[in-house]
């Protein structure tokens, strides 16, 4: 293993790699990616990795149009076939509330360029004709939300940029992150270690431990969010269905079979756990079916679970720790980190490199809870 | 066994396929399954693993017990989602 870098990028997921591919990109020589698995064995391997624009703030909006943008000319990018496919997003609302929130969401989006529409309970049955749309009041439409294939996204920024250079080291864990009053000095595997003074953690659900080996407090924790897939059928409908008061998001992928889960934070497991549970398989073929009635019949052949990062207001951190030189993080994403890491990786390599990036990465800093300016997201799940 | 060779029948994976992610230097079976889908499908895995272990081992000229195996995913045979919502809630 190589002893000296000019950037330390802890953790092998999409984070890591699509930081570690933009930085090298922008002409950045010396990085160095550490995984203490394989890449992908995280969260990023084990989501939908579906991406939409519909949210409730204009940050959110922005950073998810601007994602998209570059997801629909990524596998020519990173020449891999990252199974990109825009299938729209169909999000149901049930409450009054709701269908104010989405007014106002869909206002949003227009003045944003983003092409949400609010429709009838009768034009979501035109979408989807085997919906059934019982208590349904309202939905919004977006055609070009979508989802990609996790895996293989991970593994094509991960080859794209070891192309340019960058080292992947898998099965190398940190341990030991060594510091001088404000400043980084080496970073210690069970490996080796490496000396430099600027790391990334971009740890998923360990990224507050990789800030405590660095002896800087993080504000995020681990929580188990769990999702299951049925074997392929014929198509039976198109776009990801969701909602927020209800609690599921689920849909049909092009390869037939369908994916699917909800959170349940009150009763899900804080800390490392990747079980899975027979209440939540129970839980889900309920929603499943009463929303899907003709999926009685099918099968469901796999269940599995992995860790939601979330922080203080379920919206990402990003930038340099304000007590650490050369220590910058991306972490809790809160369960939509996958489809904002193609411009979060942007951004975070402009704002090392260049030392500020024309998007809003301010309002994502860690001081914010300290100033009291949280994000207030009514879209997530 | 040649490129042609079907290794996983339910996701219709060759050898070839296999043997070029190996080429690539993805060598365990959790990474080749996630990107070849090999043994992912509505058997999940029963008929194929054994084959796709034996294969890999040959590939790295490596014993079968050196290469660890997938992670093991739940339910063991696949379940209709109308009997599941039908049962108890715990
Ligand atoms: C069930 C589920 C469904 C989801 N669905 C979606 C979705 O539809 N859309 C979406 O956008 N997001 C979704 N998410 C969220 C998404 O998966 C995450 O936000 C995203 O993958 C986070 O990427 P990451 O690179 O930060 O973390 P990870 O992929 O977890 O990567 C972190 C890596 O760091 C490594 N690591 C940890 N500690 C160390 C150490 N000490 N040394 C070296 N390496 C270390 C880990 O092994 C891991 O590989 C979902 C998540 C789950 C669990």
């Amino acid at each position: 293993m190589i002893d000296r870098a000019d950037i330390v990028i802890i953790g092998g997921g999409i984070q890591g790699c699509s930081i570690g591919y933009n930085l090298a990109k922008k002409g950045q020589k010396n990085i160095v990616i550490l995984e203490k698995e394989t890449v992908a064995s995280g969260a990023s391997g084990r989501c939908g990795a579906g991406f939409r624009q519909q949210f409730g703030t204009e940050m959110n909006c922005i950073l998810a149009r601007e994602s998209v943008k570059i997801f629909e000319q990524l596998s020519d990018e990173l020449e891999y076939d990252i199974e990109l496919n825009q299938r729209g997003y169909l999000i149901l609302a049930y409450t009054e509330k709701e269908v104010e929130q989405f007014q106002k969401n869909v206002q949003l989006e227009h003045s944003l360029g983003i092409p949400a529409r609010l429709i009838t309970p009768c034009e979501a049955r035109e979408i989807v004709p085997v919906l059934d749309t019982k208590d349904v009041l309202a939905a919004t439409y977006c055609p070009t939300d979508g989802n990609v294939n996790p895996l293989l996204t991970t593994f094509a920024y991960a080859e794209a940029a070891q192309r340019m250079g960058v080292k992947l080291y898998q099965f190398t864990e940190v341990q030991k992150i060594e510091t001088n009053k404000h400043n980084i000095e080496a970073v210690v595997t069970n490996k080796g270690r490496i000396l430099t003074d600027t790391v990334i953690n971009s740890a998923g659900g360990y990224a507050r431990e990789i800030g405590e080996l660095a002896g800087v407090e993080i504000p995020v924790y681990a929580q188990r969010h769990q999702i299951m897939v049925t074997e392929p059928i014929d198509p039976l409908w198109v776009p990801m269905l969701m909602s927020f008061s209800r609690n599921f998001y689920f849909q049909q992928l092009p390869h037939g079979s369908i994916l699917g889960g909800y959170g349940d934070p009150e009763n899900e497991i804080i800390g490392h756990n990747t079980g899975s549970s027979w209440q939540f398989a129970v839980t889900m073929a309920k929603k499943m079916t009463a929303l899907i009635p003709v999926l009685t019949n099918v099968r469901i052949v796999r269940q599995w679970s992995g860790s939601y990062t979330m922080s203080p207001d379920s919206q990402p951190i990003l930038g340099e720790h304000p007590q650490l030189k050369g220590f910058y993080m991306s972490v809790g994403f809160s369960g939509h980190g996958f489809m904002l890491a193609p411009i979060t990786g942007i951004m975070l390599a402009e704002y090392i490199l260049e030392g500020d990036t024309p998007l809003p990465i301010e309002k994502l800093h860690i001081t914010r809870f300290e100033r009291g300016e949280l994000i207030l997201e009514p879209s997530v799940v | 066994m040649d490129d042609n060779t079907i290794i996983c029948r339910c996701e219709d994976v060759t050898w070839g396929e296999i043997r070029e992610q190996l080429d690539k230097g993805y060598t365990t079976m959790d990474e080749i399954k996630r990107i070849t889908r090999a043994g992912m499908g509505p058997c999940q895995g029963k008929t194929c693993q054994r084959i796709l272990l034996h294969a890999i081992a040959r590939y790295l000229n490596k014993k079968v017990e050196e290469i660890p195996l997938s992670t093991f995913r739940p339910p063991t045979k696949p379940i209709p989602l109308g009997i599941l919502a039908g049962g108890q809630d715990d």
